[in-house]
């Protein structure tokens, strides 16, 4: 045994170097290819981030009341024509006068949903069905007008109010309609589930634009009778959102083990019983990523309802961008940085949320 | 005793004719507007000058003022019009399918447009055309001294096809640097990447704000096409194209004969006949195009006479500075002119 052959001896570790410089040479420069990586990494942002921080921040004008207070700043933003026309922005060309009641809708809906989002608050189904069920109905009245408040017709909404109007429709819609086009796709009635297949397929194989189109401006021709632009848009995008939803909850639905539904019959629970207390609840927690995906992306494409004629936060900003007394090298890059910030917050929200979610159901540990 | 009655008939129709213009047949348009309560005028989504929302959020510009125009010819109320943003490819399908009652959005007008799709022109709004813009420091005065020169535009538009002509016609070599969008071809140019820009001139003016230096370009005077834009309406409602056309005429006859927004309550006390009969002080030219007799007053009262139009919204009024150019009035040496009112 004394004389077994001794593996050659490591080097003995090197001697931690101090503090962050230890940290730097382990994540950073840890190898050669490495460091060139990191070394490249900086470069980018020196390039990228640098240049747009001078833009955005230290070039930019910050205040003024027209061009020329932006013209001075040639190489930097022009913020003024942003906060000059917030409200535009915010509610397009509903009338000044009537603008609180789009406020009270949105501190609604504001409401509603931090009641049912936070932890712990008492009362969430009756809240909950009430913002499902009556809120719309409220936000219509407020928002169009009826029942003794003054006409705001739909050609004068805009702004960040008609993107929340197009995302919350489809939202709300397309997650109850999803579940049962779901459903009825698994469904072993013929004709249920051929209407399921065949509606999901014919939604998902078209464009939105082509169906926001159709929906504004071929439906009245064929049909011959005009209907609010807005509102045949908004059950376009209802329909078109929950064929997609449709397909993420099927998604979830075949990720159930059999005996899941065979232990559900076994305790002689009826076909929707299952499904609502036995089915749905794992499948909609499997599916939680993909539902809140669908919700993003529906968000960032209310930005097509521009093509018929309407503007969303997008749009009222570029067409804010053509007036004269406004234009600078810089007017049209501002509005389109601001639009992107204000689209990133919202759907960052929305994903922050969903990862909260996420690990309350713990649906992440549980796979 | 049958002759008598024919000819008692004859007398009746002929009666009935001659008694026409004054009664003629009521527009169903107009019909529909009134019974509305606003009118519903086609838009550009945001073209300067002619159509854009302004701070407080309402629309501006001269399309958007002619459809004022109109309303308070109707309403006596220039904010009774309801305002569609269209884009360039809905916008005769959208006219056509009765989504709007005029069409005042930057259209040229020409034979296709006219017979083919079926529209009616009510007339020239604005006469546009192809132009070019140069740094002053070029010290280019004419566009037959741009030989050689490269030259910014759009891809596949008749922008192209137009440049080519012109420099083949004259004989003359050059480069085309093409972008797609507009704000890609101006800062080509206002990073010196080309000699010269092209578009339509009152694109040219409208983009030459976005340049770092406006003051250090001009347009030059030469324009190589025929862009004459105007309001348009369905085919089939005579009455109301007339109605249409006619506040236009009304504009440009109120700035012939001296008429603005600020001396139109004088001017019915002016002895001139052709004033009297444009602002209903004399004849009934208002009611035969379904209106009041106040109409062109009303026009000139809320929204002005075309020269007003013309300067608050693209002209010396505005950021743009256009000159009236082909636009001024054919008294003073431009293409606008309007058929009398008598």
């Amino acid at each position: 045994m004394a004389n077994a052959p001794t593996k050659a001896s490591r080097p003995p570790p090197r001697a931690p170097l101090p503090g962050p410089i230890e940290w730097l040479r382990e994540n950073l420069f840890s190898s050669w290819g490495n460091a060139a990586l990191t070394v490249v990494a900086l470069l980018i942002l020196y390039w990228v981030v640098v240049p747009f921080v001078r833009w955005a921040f230290i070039d930019a004008a910050w205040t003024g009341t027209g061009r020329d207070d932006c013209l001075a700043f040639e190489n930097g933003a022009c913020w003024p024509f942003v906060s000059e026309r917030i409200g535009q922005i915010i509610y397009g060309f509903y009338d000044v006068t009537e603008r609180w009641r789009v406020d009270l809708t949105l501190i609604g809906l504001a409401l509603g949903l931090l009641w049912l989002t936070m932890p712990g608050m008492p009362g969430k189904r009756p809240v909950g069905a009430v913002m499902v069920l009556a809120y719309p109905l409220i936000a219509f009245v407020l928002l169009a007008g009826g029942f003794g408040l003054e006409e705001v017709p739909t050609t004068r909404w805009g702004g960040l109010l008609m993107t929340l109007v197009v995302a919350f429709t489809g939202i709300v819609a397309s997650l109850p309609l999803g579940i049962l086009l779901a459903l009825g796709r698994r469904s072993e009635l013929p004709v249920v589930k051929g209407l399921s297949v065949a509606f999901i397929e014919l939604w998902r194989g078209v464009p939105l634009v082509t169906v926001l189109f159709m929906a504004a401006n071929m439906l009245p021709l064929f049909v011959g009778l005009s209907v609010n632009k807005l509102l045949a848009a908004l059950i376009a995008v209802a329909l078109f959102s929950s064929a997609y939803m449709a397909e993420v909850i099927r998604g979830g639905l075949q990720a159930i083990p059999k005996g899941q539904y065979e232990a559900a019959a076994a305790m002689g629970l009826s076909y929707w019983r299952s499904m609502a207390f036995v089915i749905l609840p794992q499948a909609l927690r499997l599916s939680l990523p993909n539902i809140v995906g669908n919700f993003i992306g529906l968000l960032k494409d209310t930005s097509l309802i521009s093509i018929i004629g309407f503007f969303d936060l997008l749009g009222i900003v570029q067409a804010g961008a053509t007036d004269p007394e406004w234009a600078t090298p810089n007017t049209a890059l501002t509005g389109y940085a601001f639009v992107g910030a204000v689209f990133w917050a919202m759907c960052f929200g929305m994903s922050r949320y969903a990862t909260h979610l996420e690990g309350v159901l713990g649906a992440g540990g549980r796979r | 005793m049958r002759s008598t009655i024919m000819r008692f008939a004859a007398l009746a129709v002929a009666g009935m004719l001659a008694l026409a213009p004054a009664f003629a047949a009521p527009s169903p348009t107009l019909a529909k507007v009134k019974k509305n309560g606003f009118l519903r005028c086609g838009v550009n989504e945001g073209l300067p000058g002619f159509s854009v929302p302004d701070t407080k959020g309402e629309w501006a510009g001269m399309d958007v003022d002619f459809c004022r125009a109109i309303a308070a010819a109707i309403f006596n109320d220039p904010k009774k019009v309801r305002f569609f943003p269209t884009s360039a490819k809905v916008r005769f399908t959208a006219l056509q399918a009765g989504d709007f009652d005029v069409l005042s959005r930057n259209t040229t007008w020409t034979i296709s447009r006219d017979v083919q799709i079926g529209l009616e022109f009510i007339g020239v709004m604005y006469f546009d055309g192809q132009g070019f813009m140069v740094p002053k420091s070029a010290k280019v005065t004419s566009a037959r001294q741009l030989d050689g020169a490269s030259v910014c535009t759009n891809t596949g538009t008749t922008t192209e096809l137009n440049l080519a002509d012109y420099f083949r016609a004259n004989k003359m070599k050059y480069k085309v640097i093409a972008f797609e969008r507009n704000n890609e071809v101006i800062s080509a140019y206002d990073k010196g990447r080309c000699d010269a820009y092209t578009t339509d001139a009152s694109g040219l003016y409208a983009e030459r704000l976005k340049l770092t230096k406006p003051d250090d370009h001009i347009v030059l005077p030469e324009i190589i096409s025929k862009e004459p834009l105007g309001p348009a309406v369905n085919q089939g409602d005579q009455p109301w194209g007339d109605l249409v056309r006619w506040t236009f005429f009304a504009m440009l006859n109120a700035e012939e004969l001296g008429v603005t927004s600020k001396n139109v309550d004088q001017m019915l006390k002016s002895p001139n006949p052709e004033v009297r009969r444009l602002l209903g002080v004399e004849g009934a030219f208002g009611e035969s195009l379904g209106l009041t007799k106040d109409w062109a007053v009303r026009i000139v009262r809320h929204v002005g006479n075309y020269g007003e139009v013309f300067e608050r919204n693209v002209g010396q009024g505005s950021p743009l500075k256009i000159k009236r150019g082909m636009n001024a009035l054919h008294t003073k040496g431009g293409l606008q002119y309007a058929p009398p009112v008598r």
